[in-house]
């Protein structure tokens, strides 16, 4: 192993070291943005209306269990060899976990605090936004916090569709190089990046809630 | 006026919760609704702001139907307390209290100034302010509640047994909060509780509700004490309703007797009882009650306050009832109670046999007042 070169990243990769990461991200982040946009309005579905939740939920388990490599294979005859194949799996694994804890979060409202917000005269927009969303913030940022993690792993598989993984290409080419320090590159960024993306997350949630009792802070 | 005019409330499952109920809610008056669990309060209550809706009948507040106006105007003109105060858990004390201004339009400063004048109101420290609501007590989360309700100076209060998730002691100052609250602003309130002491207290006009959502009866305090219209009634007004109701007989009237009471520094002269009295009050120089002591036992000059009788607790001639009256004569071991002026100064004693006297007297115009109002 050759540490001296170990940001030295191969030309076939046609990205610096600081643009795999970039790209990680951007193709680690983006579905879980999607799948937040999705899981927002449906989770308000199912806790609107009490029936949707449990085939939803069956429907989400069964798509959380397919491969990530059977899904690429779907759908490269329709979107090719592109990001786009690989962050709709990602996007739909953040969906996945989103909209369980979102209903749950929501749902963990007090009645009397809902009771109380009715009688106050706040409609159901007000209610939902003012009232149900903001509390369930901790159970969404928990549940973005599983999904950016597993998404964040995930991205490196993409290696295996015309190097579309980003940070995981570099476990190709240490192969093909004969160079195993890329491979190391490749876990120890990959795992940095999800530590300091957690981290941020954490933070941004200590930001949202400051109405939560400190001793039960961690989650 | 709320005028509820024969309303009945049928749930989906088919459990009938209120059946046609019809009230007269007054003005600028505290009304109670009181019943055992599960008789239709909070149901009654929740069609008044339409949290509810009546299976059958109408609901009128000052001659209009409150299906009139759209729902959230009709909400937001009426204030809502319920039990555990049901705060905004994400929103600091101030801005929950700000909640109703805000939706009305008011602009946040002013909102959040009109939120702290009426953190004054209702006893709270303004300095709790910027706190959350897991940082106050139960007692300070219900006095938030109640300053939410109270925000836009709605015209009528709507309350769900708000004092009975705290302790007694903290439930009692809610209580007084309340009626000194009311002193200031004469709102319309409806106030539903499962304690008939509580509704006793706080009423002006008292519903009783019986399961199946029955009106039993609907009477000023002071006649549901003196004639329950019935068994059940009777029966939930408790053992001691004759004791109860003695709270609504004023203790001016009590002949005082006053040769009875004598000072530390009296002279041996006047420490003689008459023939009548067995006990001499021995006051302090400032007039003071310290105890009683019997006539033998007194030297002048050397009287010991610790080794004086104690006096129980006084009460106060024109603000108390006869209830605290008696109550004095009960606890003082000589049978006496001790009248006070609203220095603590002592104006005279008073015998049980007195105080039974004044209560046989006033049971007997009280009762022909009733017939008489009905
Ligand atoms: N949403 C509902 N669906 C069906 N039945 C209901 C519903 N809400 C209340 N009930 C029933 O209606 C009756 C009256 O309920 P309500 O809540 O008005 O009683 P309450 O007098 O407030 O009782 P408590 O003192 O226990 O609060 C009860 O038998 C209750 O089970
Ligand atoms: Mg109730």
């Amino acid at each position: 192993m050759n540490l001296s070169r170990f940001f030295d990243i191969p030309s076939d990769l046609q990205h610096s070291y600081a643009g795999l990461i970039g790209l990680h991200l951007r193709e680690a982040l983006i579905p879980v943005l999607a799948g937040l946009l999705l899981a927002l309005p449906l989770a308000q579905l199912c806790v609107r209306f009490k029936w949707v939740y449990p085939p939803l939920f069956g429907i989400t388990t069964v798509l959380y269990a397919i491969p990530s490599l059977a899904f690429f294979v779907v759908l490269i005859d329709y979107t090719g060899l592109s990001e786009t194949t690989v962050m709709i799996p990602l996007a739909v694994y953040s969906l996945v976990v989103l909209v369980p804890a979102i209903v749950d979060g929501v749902r963990s409202v007090p009645q009397e605090t809902l009771a109380a917000a009715t009688a106050l005269g706040l409609g159901p927009v007000r209610r939902y936004l003012q009232v149900q969303l903001p509390i369930a913030v901790p159970a969404i940022i928990a549940g973005l916090r599983v999904a950016t993690v597993s998404s964040v792993s995930l991205v490196s598989v993409g290696m295996l569709i015309g190097n579309q993984g980003a940070l995981g290409n570099l476990l190709n080419d240490a192969q093909i190089y004969h160079r195993p320090e890329l491979a190391v590159n490749s876990v120890v960024t990959t795992a940095l990046l999800a530590v300091v993306l957690d981290a941020v997350l954490v933070g941004v949630r200590m930001l949202l809630t400051p109405w939560m009792p400190k001793e039960s802070t961690a989650r | 006026m709320i005028r509820i005019d024969q309303v009945t409330k049928r749930y989906a499952d088919g459990t009938v919760a209120v059946d046609r109920l019809s009230l007269d809610i007054p003005d600028r008056a505290i009304t109670v609704l009181v019943g055992p669990s599960g008789c239709g309060k909070t149901t009654t209550l929740r069609m008044i702001n339409r949290m509810v809706e009546p299976s059958e009948g109408t609901i009128l507040l000052d001659g209009a139907d409150i299906r009139d106006q759209p729902v959230n105007t009709l909400r937001r003109s009426m204030g809502y307390v319920i039990q555990n105060a049901g705060l905004f858990q994400h929103r600091t004390i101030l801005d929950n209290i700000a909640t109703v201004p805000r939706l009305l339009g008011w602009s946040k400063p002013k909102a959040r100034e009109r939120a702290a004048e009426l953190m004054g109101r209702v006893g709270l420290d303004t300095a709790l302010a910027k706190r959350y609501p897991y940082q106050l007590s139960g007692g300070q989360q219900q006095r938030v509640g109640v300053a939410r309700a109270l925000a836009a100076d709605p015209p009528v209060l709507l309350m769900d047994e708000p004092f009975s998730a705290v302790d007694p002691i903290v439930r009692k100052g809610l209580q007084d909060e309340l009626l000194r609250i009311q002193d200031e602003l004469g709102k319309t309130i409806v106030f539903v509780t499962h304690d008939i002491d509580e509704a006793i207290k706080l009423g002006t006009m008292v519903a009783v509700l019986r399961t199946g959502g029955h009106l039993a009866q609907y009477a000023p305090p002071a006649e549901l004490l003196t004639a329950p219209a019935d068994a059940f009634v009777e029966d939930f007004l408790g053992a001691d309703r004759g004791i109860r109701r003695l709270s609504f007989f004023p203790s001016a009237g009590l002949e005082l007797r006053t040769e009875p009471v004598v000072a530390m520094d009296a002279p041996a002269a006047r420490l003689t009882a008459p023939a009548d009295v067995p006990y001499l009050l021995v006051v302090d120089t400032d007039g003071r009650p310290l105890g009683w002591g019997a006539p033998d036992d007194l030297t002048a000059g050397a009287i010991d306050p610790a080794r004086l009788l104690n006096h129980g607790r006084p009460f106060t001639p024109g603000r108390d009832s006869l209830r605290t009256a008696l109550d004095g004569a009960v606890l003082s071991p000589t049978g006496w109670a001790v009248a006070v002026d609203d220095e603590g100064r002592a104006t005279g004693v008073v015998s049980q046999q007195v105080i039974g006297e004044a209560i046989r007297t006033a049971h007997a115009a009280g009762r022909e007042d009733v017939t008489a109002a009905r």
